[in-house]
């Protein structure tokens, strides 16, 4: 779905305008932009101006007041950790899954790239009810985890575990069809020429994904920081301990307190433009990789 | 691992690239210790009920309210997305106007704006006394905190997903066809009706699936608009957290297996209709 994105140029509209075949009536054509626009301005854009304006409607005293509270700074602080985290480790399984189902032939292949893609279809929820069911006092390893001292359910490891979860196909979506679409001569003949494994796919194979590769970690990150659901399930919502900026907005918000959640929120909310920033700029760079190699 | 690899590659052929075995060991661990054993664990909780236990948990009356919002608003916020979806990718593919790469950058925002986020801002924006809220409360309409509320954080989650299945298809659609009606004839809303929809109509579909599955798990955008009435604007994911809340965890599983099965089967429709939208379109993926 996103990866249509990546290797698609978008075409010129002038070409559907000025032929008369495939062009609406000036009136139908207005319905159908009016109709575009409003819902655009209704359903994204007026919620993400809402964010800014509440965020700064008392002042930038208060919004940078309500952002360095020591318990807004250790929400940043952990949310970054759980991204440094969970990130990294998609990104080891998404290149190793991609290599294998894309370079090799086998059994099973189409039923595992349904399976990488199953964290999408749970609800973030049930992704959160799991690791209490695993690791929470009265789950599977409650009691030898209790006897060992060891917290995972609401505390730190918990949170990470829901986070690597809910992120789990995001590299792998990406570079699986763009790798199949890239084939494996390229790698075959550095093989030939001696060329080790690593240095094949350092010097052949990474350079290829490099696009797509940054592409599937940017929405990995974002979905990392922004996580809400699985995550509100594992943490105990415990203050300066194991809320993430998300739960922190909650926590906030259900205080009344709606300049300092929203000021909190911004912070996430500038993280998704950004995301979508640099996401357009990939998409730019790989249609013009693209249009080199034609 | 030469047992993994010798399954996965029967015929025994020559490979002459490294790193299979490993990464394909790798992949199958990785996988199983994240997603398949804590998913298994949902279903092995769940069997510590009877059958009967499992019913009744699972048919109670506040759980039953809850599917049909969860599904109704689901289904309605789907449908929703499929017509201005369709409009808005026209729009983005064949019409100039100015903004136009902005609004096209910002379409996947609901992919990266946390949920909760989304949550807070349009719970504003609809309150009384928000900015349409307040245009909507003097004709009788109250949508914050009330189903019509869970509508409308349905309707936001989903937008990309109906643009970006449809966008590309428009896309790659041959001018000549709509050529050849129009040369024969045809009005231009016979050509839509009868050229551009049947091949525009996997694709919607998919579209359309993949919006409602997401819609049905959704959380932290609906509960802060929801204002979580029972028996009124319950979803079914916060009553899975209502049971967790009361330490009542086999109650939270059993409505969690309800809803990882239709998890399935949507996935299963989904994979369905993208192979049928790739047949008809002669793309892949």
């Amino acid at each position: 779905m996103a990866v249509a994105g990546v290797l698609h140029g978008r075409v010129d509209a002038r070409r559907f305008e000025t032929n008369a075949a495939t062009r609406e009536s000036p009136w139908v054509r207005r319905t159908i932009l009016g109709a575009a626009l409003a819902f655009f301005a209704l359903f994204l854009l007026l919620p993400l101006v809402a964010v800014f304006f509440e965020a700064l409607r008392k002042g930038w005293g208060t919004y940078l007041t309500a952002l360095s509270d020591a318990d807004a700074l250790a929400a940043i602080k952990l949310t970054l950790i759980t991204a440094l985290v969970a990130v990294p480790l998609n990104l080891v399984f998404g290149v190793a899954a991609a290599w294998a189902i894309a370079k090799f032939q086998f059994r099973g292949k189409h039923f595992l790239t349904t399976l990488i893609d199953l964290p999408f279809s749970v609800s973030p929820v049930i992704a959160g009810l799991i690791f209490v069911l695993l690791f929470g006092a009265q789950g599977w390893f409650g009691e030898w985890l209790s006897a060992h001292d060891i917290k995972i359910v609401f505390a730190v490891p918990g949170i990470v575990l829901a986070t690597v979860f809910v992120t789990f196909p995001f590299v792998a979506r990406e570079l699986i069809p763009l790798m199949e679409a890239q084939g494996r001569e390229e790698e075959e003949a550095a093989t030939v020429l001696g060329a080790n494994g690593f240095q094949t796919f350092w010097r052949v194979t990474l350079p290829n994904i490099k696009w797509g590769l940054l592409y599937g970690v940017i929405l990995c990150n974002a979905r990392a920081m922004g996580e809400f659901g699985a995550v509100s399930v594992v943490s105990g919502h415990i203050r300066g301990l194991t809320n993430t900026m998300p739960l922190h907005v909650e926590i906030l918000y259900n205080e009344y307190n709606f300049a300092a959640a929203f000021a909190v929120a911004s912070l996430l909310a500038l993280l998704a433009l950004v995301t979508l920033g640099l996401k357009t700029f990939i998409e730019w760079k790989a249609s013009q990789a693209v249009k080199e190699t034609d | 691992m030469s047992a993994v690899a010798a399954f996965f590659n029967p015929t025994r052929q020559t490979r002459v690239l490294p790193g299979f075995g490993l990464s394909i060991g790798y992949t199958l661990v990785y996988l199983s210790l994240l997603v398949l054993i804590p998913l298994s664990a949902v279903f092995l909780k769940s069997a510590e009920l009877s059958l009967a236990q499992f019913w009744d948990v699972v048919t109670a009356p506040r759980v039953v309210a809850s599917y049909k919002l969860s599904f109704g608003a689901s289904l309605l916020a789907a449908a929703i997305n499929a017509v201005f979806g369709l409009a808005l990718a026209w729009a983005l593919v064949r019409y100039r106007f100015p903004g136009k790469k902005l609004i096209d950058a910002l379409v996947d925002l609901p992919f990266a704006l946390p949920t909760a986020v989304a949550g807070i801002a349009l719970t504003a924006l609809y309150a009384g006394n928000g900015w349409v809220g307040s245009l909507l409360e003097p004709l009788g309409i109250k949508v914050a905190f009330t189903p019509l509320g869970v509508l409308v954080a349905l309707v936001f989650i989903g937008v990309p997903f109906v643009v970006r299945t449809v966008q590309p298809i428009l896309e790659d659609l041959e001018t000549e066809l709509e050529e050849a009606a129009a040369s024969l004839g045809a009005h231009r809303w016979t050509t839509f009706r009868r050229v551009i929809l049947p091949i525009l109509t996997p694709a919607l579909l998919t579209g359309f699936a993949l919006a409602f599955a997401r819609a049905v798990g959704e959380y932290g955008s609906v509960i802060f608009i929801a204002g979580n009435m029972p028996m009124v604007s319950e979803i079914t994911p916060l009553m899975i957290i209502t049971k967790l809340e009361q330490y009542d965890y086999v109650g939270a599983t059993a409505i969690a297996v309800v809803m990882l099965v239709l998890s399935f089967v949507l996935l299963l429709v989904i994979n369905l209709l993208q192979a049928w939208s790739a047949k008809a379109t002669g793309r892949n993926r």
